[in-house]
């Protein structure tokens, strides 16, 4: 059956995992990448037979949350992905060999898989001061990402760092923190934001990678559809408590207890494109908001720069409910106004999305 | 050069051939080490340096106090929750704001979570392949390698099949001739020690550890909503508690406090059976190999943390110990005060900053941060291509604290150094129990492998407090208390024009200080002093060196091409990059001078 040594499926079965649970396993993972049934086959075969597809983990201005993120995965779980669904040759944080014998192994899998291999990049290239705001092997990292993005298939944006600049990039940005698809314009990049991104949202793109060999489908900013393709908003278990106009009005009262809406509380849940509250974190154990804090938009473009975490994300009658509500009466700076105002907008009409970020952008 | 004695005790000497680490791997963040090898490649000079900087502190100039601990929280997604914590708690003192009992409680079971779940992936996943040969691990039996792990630990996962699959498993990964992670390791470096079969039980509970980390941190996620990255609030913590009425399956309620504890019960479990046996019989192997000892023996520093009660500033309501040692003298203990401007200070005379005057350190709360990224005249290479740094200028992007002018150790062993100095039984007795166990002195503490020891020591003590604390929270609950915040001084309006306050923790790797200045409503100056400062930090003024750098001295590096002793040592301390890289302008100015040339 197998005519791979190590693929997922021979995995699988070592640990005492039935054929027909291998199939339901399959079966699921095409419903929960929202495939049909048709594809099934496909997840069967690959995971079959297909030899690991090369991975080179490149770590730029970061703080490793996003590989934090990724052993968490629970299904599948980090174990596997890394020792049979793929083969990651190159990851600072875990990898065996240190300092030339590292760079080696990063030489030997770009000249072996040429054109074939995976560039997953955590972190953002800095540019001020020629790039020695982050120093590797003694050269600025920037070269380093690009050397290595120059014969990958593909490029994955780990996290906001990557995806959008993120903390460091928040204003004034001091190292002039930079996205990756600022400095790599020849592939495709791949952005899979979040601060960090859901586990097996990261492991579900890089799956479905591997399985069918192509791209997932990218909304307008480069974002696969399959996830980042509604709101935290449309999807809250809290959502009821919205229409119902029922909200926390301050930190453990009553409302709180009771599980009511964190809007005034400052989530940004309504402005913000992610799974967590369908997915949930940590193998669905919770989420911000189902454990009391409101979202504060960490997968979305400079969600930084767009004030207080706890000022509510726009003017009240934008969305038409509660007009009465008492403010929170915080005093924001004069930016938070163009941040506020533009949220407003994307939550209007999504599509208008890129344009209005633009203007918070580096 | 000649050699130069440093006033910190240590003969350096640079005239051997120089051997550079860089990337060092398995670590937060970006790191470089150079070292220079006498003849018999004993290490005569060691070099270490940060390589990254992100410029947090300025970018937290001018914003909502209540907002920084999820800036300072991006410090470092590795020990992720600490920063938050520590900010929260210095706004809390800049304030005077007063935190409930629960609040208090559940903050402690979060960072004892992450205190646990950070020392299991930092043994397994990142220190141990510095002792364990995973290549050698192919050659083992795994009937002998069953009765290997019976005889040390009742863990169920111990049969001869259980470790035929595991064998098996690697063998075909190995066969696949895809190495992935394990690609062009130091494998069969006579530096290994470990019997085939000591080597499979622990790739066996490597895998193991890599499943059941993701299942401790599950815990913040109850109490915080995610991991990493948990929410935290100035005031209290974000979860309400609702044992009773209507709506509390979206709060803190009898099935979450359910799954807290049974993630308590196997998080015990699994530090007492698995990790604690392998650290004691990994040990036995290298209990000759007594090197890394640096700065350990001579001068130690923990904050101490873990509260036993909310809003009870003094140092004996720490479970984790405070004090300072001195010189090796356990016999003082000394206190440390955090807002006294002539204890703690920054130096920046071989970092990549600039002061007016270099020869003086500075408080963080007057602290002044310009970089300033320039190479010393004996550099090898060029500005975008170093191949050997000039230690004797600038070369690190992470400046050089000292405690009353001593650089300082941090981390679990400090922390445990002082716990066993103060003679605390929940510390000193089963750290007397493994050296007797090795048959070792108290001296062997001070090494590389006493840094090991004390993190896995420490793990076992903090998987306990998180039950003490979870067993507490349900008490306090049971006696109607369910606050978890206090919002009387939430508003900017309720706050004083101008405030400073300190917040601490004691992180994974070590003592971790938030300095924060608020003038009318906003941060106007904020400084952390992260563990991997103190223990990275490159020279003084006056010649000390750091930890790291101390600790790498003397050391016998069997092959210069394969320098395993150097990881091991430099891993010991866990180092965190991302964390040690930090500045503020005390002016808040914009960084005008950075400018692409």
């Amino acid at each position: 059956m197998s005519t791979y040594p190590d693929s997922f499926y021979a995995v699988m079965r070592r640990q005492g995992i039935s054929r027909r649970s291998f199939l339901k396993y399959c079966s699921l993972t095409a419903s929960s990448l929202a495939l049909g049934p048709q594809f099934v086959g496909n997840i069967v075969h690959a995971m079959e037979t297909k030899p690991r597809t090369p991975v080179l983990w490149l770590h730029g201005l970061e703080c490793t949350c996003c590989s934090e993120s990724f052993i968490r995965s629970a299904h599948p779980l980090a174990k596997d992905v890394v020792l049979s669904m793929l083969s990651l040759d190159y990851d600072d944080t875990l990898m065996a060999a240190a300092g030339f014998q590292a760079e080696e192994v990063m030489e030997e899998t770009m000249r072996k898989y040429k054109g074939r291999y995976i560039l997953a990049v955590e972190g953002n290239p800095p540019l001020n001061e020629d790039g020695m705001y982050c120093i590797v092997g003694g050269k600025p990292f920037v070269e380093k990402l690009r050397y290595a993005a120059k014969d990958c298939a593909a490029v994955i944006a780990w996290g906001s760092c990557a995806s959008w600049g993120c903390v460091q990039a928040a204003k004034p940005n001091p190292t002039r923190a930079t996205p990756v698809h600022k400095v790599i314009l020849d592939k495709p990049v791949i952005k899979v934001p979040g601060c960090p991104p859901i586990a097996e949202v990261m492991t579900a793109v890089i799956t479905y990678m591997l399985t069918f060999d192509k791209l997932p489908d990218l909304d307008s900013q480069g974002r696969p559809k399959m996830f980042y393709g509604q709101r935290i908003h449309d999807k809250c278990y809290r959502r009821p408590h919205f229409d119902a106009g029922q909200f926390v009005e301050q930190w453990d009262d009553e409302a709180a207890r009771k599980g009511y809406c964190l809007y005034k509380m400052g989530c940004k849940g309504p402005t913000t494109y992610n799974a967590c509250s369908t997915v949930k974190w940590n193998d669905g154990v919770s989420f911000p908001i189902q454990s009391g804090h409101g979202c504060i938009g960490c997968s979305e473009e400079a969600f930084w720069d767009k004030g207080s975490f706890y000022d509510r994300v726009t003017e009240l009658n934008v969305f038409g409910v509660e007009a009465n509500a008492d403010k929170m009466g915080l005093v924001t700076a004069g930016a938070v106004g163009v941040g506020i105002a533009a949220h407003a907008a994307v939550s209007i009409n999504k599509h208008k999305k890129t344009e209005t970020h633009k203007k918070d952008s580096l | 050069m000649n050699a130069i004695q440093t006033p910190n005790g240590f003969t350096l000497d640079n005239s051997g051939k120089r051997v550079v680490v860089d990337p060092v791997t398995r670590i937060e963040g970006h790191m470089r080490c150079e070292v220079n090898l006498d003849e018999n490649n004993i290490i005569r000079n060691a070099v270490s340096s940060g390589t990254m900087w992100r410029g947090l502190e300025v970018i937290l100039k001018g914003r909502d106090p209540r907002d920084a601990w999820a800036f300072t929280e991006r410090i470092c997604g590795v020990c992720t929750g600490t920063h938050a914590l520590t900010s929260v708690r210095a706004v809390e003192d800049a304030l005077s704001i007063q935190i409930p009992e629960n609040a208090n409680t559940i903050r402690n079971i979060m960072q004892l979570t992450l205190q646990v779940q950070d020392h299991l992936v930092h043994f397994y996943h990142l220190h141990a392949l510095d002792w364990v040969d995973v290549v050698s691990a192919l050659k083992a039996d795994p009937k002998a390698t069953s009765e290997l792990a019976q005889s040390i630990s009742p863990w169920e996962k111990s049969s001869p099949g259980y470790f035929l699959d595991i064998a098996s498993r690697l063998k075909k990964f190995v066969e696949s001739g895809q190495l992935g992670p394990f690609a062009n390791g130091y494998w069969g470096s006579p530096a290994y020690k470990l019997p085939p079969e000591a080597n499979l039980m622990a790739v066996a509970h490597y895998l193991e550890a890599l499943d059941f980390q993701k299942d401790i941190v599950k815990i913040h996620t109850v109490y915080g909503g995610k991991n990493p990255h948990p929410n935290w609030l100035v005031g209290g913590v974000p979860c309400a508690i609702n044992v009773d009425g209507v709506g509390a399956v979206g709060a803190v309620n009898m099935e979450r406090l359910n799954l807290v504890s049974s993630i308590i019960d196997r998080t015990i479990e699994f530090i007492e059976q698995v990790y604690l046996p392998d650290l004691q019989a990994i040990a036995s192997f290298y209990k000759d190999w007594l090197y890394g000892g640096g700065l350990s023996g001579q001068n130690v520093m923990s904050y101490g943390d873990i509260p036993e009660h909310a809003n009870d500033r003094s140092f004996n309501n720490l479970l984790l110990p405070h004090g300072a040692i001195l010189n090796g003298n356990l016999k003082e203990i000394h206190e440390i005060d955090l807002k006294d401007v002539n204890q703690i200070q920054e130096f920046v005379t071989h970092s990549w900053y600039r002061y007016d005057n270099e020869n003086v350190g500075l408080h963080p709360f007057q602290g002044v941060t310009e970089p300033r990224f320039e190479l010393g005249s004996k550099t090898k290479g060029t500005r975008t291509n170093i191949v050997n740094l000039d230690e004797s200028a600038k070369y690190s992007w992470i400046k050089a604290p000292r405690w009353r002018g001593h650089a300082m150790e941090v981390g679990p062993l400090a922390r445990y150094i002082v716990g066993y100095a103060k003679g605390i039984p929940a510390i000193k007795e089963p750290v007397d129990k493994l050296l007797t166990d090795l048959g070792l002195p108290v001296t062997a503490l001070f090494s590389t492998l006493g840094r090991t020891a004390a993190r896995g020591l420490e793990a076992q003590y903090c998987a306990h407090l998180m039950r003490h604390f979870q067993d507490k929270l349900i008490r306090t609950i049971k006696a109607g208390d369910l606050s978890t915040a206090n919002t009387t001084k939430w508003e900017p309006d309720t706050w004083p024009q101008e405030a400073k306050g300190v917040g601490t923790t004691e992180a994974p790797r070590g003592a971790l200080g938030h300095w924060v200045v608020i003038k009318d409503g906003k941060i106007d100056n904020y400084q952390c002093i992260v563990p991997t400062t103190w223990n990275g930090s490159p020279r003084d003024p006056q010649g000390n060196i750091g930890a790291f750098e101390a600790a790498l001295m003397n050391t016998q590096v069997v092959n210069a091409e394969q320098p395993l002793e150097i990881l091991r040592t430099l891993h010991s301390f866990d180092p965190c990059l991302a964390c040690s890289t930090h500045i503020i302008d005390k002016e808040g100015k914009e960084l005008t001078r950075v400018k692409v040339l």
